[in-house]
């Protein structure tokens, strides 16, 4: 028996030093001995093999898919006015009081049924479907069995990522977390000299770089002569909390959230102590003034690091941008837009926190093929002479959405658990009323 | 999607369906498939806060209407079988369904049934007739507050007036048909587009 655990702490040992070897110290220092280059090549040829082979199989069988990019229904996209017009042209010339006809109702019928059937914003809040299986259980959803040679590979990589690639990634990822919060506790020590400002960036960076390995994260950064300086805020599109880690092994910034107990707390509290992150108590977030304000007073530091903060509010598929909070644009600062988009074939890094808790979420992304995703700095934005804070941030984000490809929708991201607010309706209600003519005037 | 089905749809419902709504194969699994992604309690029936959590339906003026014809007389969940039904009425006329043996039953997406649905749209208490205060209730819900009372009222009055042939201040079926002058009926089709991957 002695025997037996003698051999498994001295595995352990070797396990680990391999690991700090070839994967920590490169990654934090930021060259590549390129394994992990070596994996993507052999996991892309894989890919691209089974597509080719389910495809064949699904052509065979006749099996057709809805063309992703247009949805799934062919729609006018025309406007109320010229639909209704359009319903009207048959109608004898209408009569003095007021434009009504019976049919006029097919139109909303028809928009009814349009979102019965394909709706723009339900499908932003789960897991974008895939063109194509990628060999992993969770995206599966009508297996049929296609031939031996593709369950093996299956059957392969499930092999490959729970017993190998799983704890290796645990493994990275405690050891990344757990160097943060010594490292800039140990930093929070120093007195305020320049060389505390300059240590306290590297450890962030480097443990943000072990982290990154940890998920196995493949990151393409674009035109980064737009990275974010100081004294401005960053924002970017929220796909889950690993954007944080995804921006950051690449530039240091100052978080903003919510204060929270366990883990994050502590995380958070050590953060704090080597340099300044805005962290809110529960209830001074409902204060806005109290957070416009803390907000200004960071950005007007020129000391402080750029502010990164998510204004869609919430986790959002990676299918679109949804609405931008107006709050971080009524700051008056200049703002770094950038677009973060997920390659959703290596893996889904979409959070769903209704279906998921974080725990759960980061054990599926340890245990997916890998994680690949581009990174646009977009150039700096201000806010314009006669622009409101709603308007500069519909324009911010139309300009995330065209870089990244990713639809630019109006709608809110808290219908995500809240009602549509009453007054859409009103708005439809108000512009049918004036094609009927006759407005009250009260 | 994302989500497993909770149940998966067996051949012969499949089939069965495929016969009574003239959907093909893949239009079914698909349609099944945003289905169960609506069921949020997972439990093989919609229920009206199922479909109200649609944002563009829930903002839709006549949404209510539309829903409440999803769901049979007095009941509260719908099951696929049902939503395919009713989803079949919007399906586009096909020109060789038209050629079909004429003795067989009227198929679901019919120009007359299409304009059924419309009619049963305003026909709330399902007698056949659009009464006055019928009419009232639909004006009502597509201009909101923006029309006064006794405007919406003239121009209720207006319609029935100049649609009732038979004198009798209601709009029946036929009556309905011809003063919506609708012409083309594509205005009541839903197309879905899928394509070979």
């Amino acid at each position: 028996m002695d025997v037996f655990w003698a051999g498994a702490l001295w595995a352990l040992k070797i396990w680990l030093y391999l690991i700090i070897l070839l994967i920590m110290i490169p990654s934090m220092f930021g060259f590549s001995l390129g394994i992990s280059e070596i994996y993507m090549t052999i996991l892309v040829k894989t890919l691209e093999w089974a597509t080719l082979n389910i495809q064949k199989a699904n052509s065979d069988e006749g099996t057709l898919k809805p063309s992703s990019s247009n949805g799934l229904i062919q729609r006018e996209n025309g406007s109320m006015e010229k639909e209704l017009e359009e319903l009207r042209r048959s109608r004898p010339k209408p009569p003095v009081g007021g434009d009504f006809t019976l049919s006029d109702c097919f139109y909303f019928i028809r928009q009814g049924i349009e979102s019965i059937v394909d709706d723009q914003v339900t499908q932003r809040f789960t897991s974008e479907e895939l063109v194509s299986w990628n060999l992993l259980t969770r995206t599966n959803n009508d297996f049929q069995y296609i031939s031996l040679k593709l369950t093996l590979v299956y059957g392969l990589g499930i092999i490959v990522r729970y017993c190998i690639l799983a704890p290796l990634r645990i493994t990275l990822t405690v050891i990344g977390v757990s160097w943060l919060v010594i490292g800039t506790s140990a930093v929070g020590l120093l007195p305020n000299w320049r060389i505390k400002f300059w240590l306290s960036e590297l450890v962030h960076v480097m443990c943000y770089r072990i982290c990154a390995r940890g998920l196995s994260a493949t990151i393409r950064y674009h035109n980064r002569e737009n990275k974010p300086k100081k004294g401005g805020i960053c924002v970017a599109n929220h796909t889950s909390p690993i954007d944080i880690v995804i921006l950051c092994t690449d530039g240091c910034y100052a978080m903003v959230g919510q204060v929270h107990g366990g883990l994050m707390g502590i995380i958070q509290r050590a953060m704090v102590r080597s340099c300044p992150h805005v962290w809110f108590e529960r209830s001074e977030m409902k204060d806005r003034h109290l957070v416009t304000k803390r907000l200004k007073d960071h950005v007007n530091d020129k000391k402080k690091l750029p502010i990164l903060i998510f204004p869609e509010g919430t986790c959002i598929n990676n299918t679109s941008v949804m609405m931008f909070k107006k709050g971080s644009f009524e700051i008056g600062t200049t703002i770094y837009p950038v677009a973060i988009k997920y390659d959703p074939k290596f893996g889904d890094a979409f959070w769903n926190s209704s279906k998921h808790s974080m725990v759960s979420y980061l054990l599926r992304m340890m245990t997916s093929w890998a994680l690949v995703c581009n990174v646009w700095y977009l150039p700096a934005m201000h806010q314009q002479e006669g622009e409101d804070a709603v308007q500069f941030a519909n324009r911010v984000k139309s300009a995330i959405a065209h870089q990244g490809g990713l639809v630019d929708l109006q709608w809110d991201g808290g219908l995500k658990r809240a009602k549509v607010k009453e007054t859409f309706k009103e708005q439809q209600q108000k512009k049918y009323s004036n094609m009927v003519g006759r407005l009250s005037d009260s | 999607m994302g989500s497993r089905a909770s149940r998966l749809l067996r051949e012969e419902e499949i089939e069965e369906i495929k016969k009574e709504t003239g959907f093909s194969h893949s239009q079914i699994t698909r349609l099944y498939s945003r289905f169960t992604s609506l069921d949020k309690g997972e439990n093989g029936t919609l229920s009206r806060e199922d479909f109200q959590r649609i944002p563009e339906l829930a903002i839709n003026p006549l949404g209510d209407r539309i829903i409440n014809a999803f769901f049979p007389e007095g009941e509260d969940q719908v099951n696929f079988r049902g939503f395919m039904r009713t989803l079949a009425h919007f399906r586009p006329i096909e020109d060789n369904e038209k050629n079909k043996n004429p003795s067989a039953t009227e198929p679901l997406n019919s120009r007359t049934n299409k304009l059924l649905f419309a009619f049963r749209l305003y026909d709330l208490d399902r007698d056949d007739k659009i009464s006055r205060d019928e009419l009232l209730q639909v004006l009502r819900m597509m201009v909101g507050v923006n029309i006064s009372d006794e405007q919406l009222g003239s121009i209720a009055d207006r319609t029935i007036q100049e649609a009732d042939t038979n004198g009798d201040s209601c709009i029946s079926f036929n009556e309905f048909i011809k003063a919506s002058f609708v012409v083309n009926i594509h205005i009541c089709t839903v197309v879905l587009v899928l394509v070979n991957i």
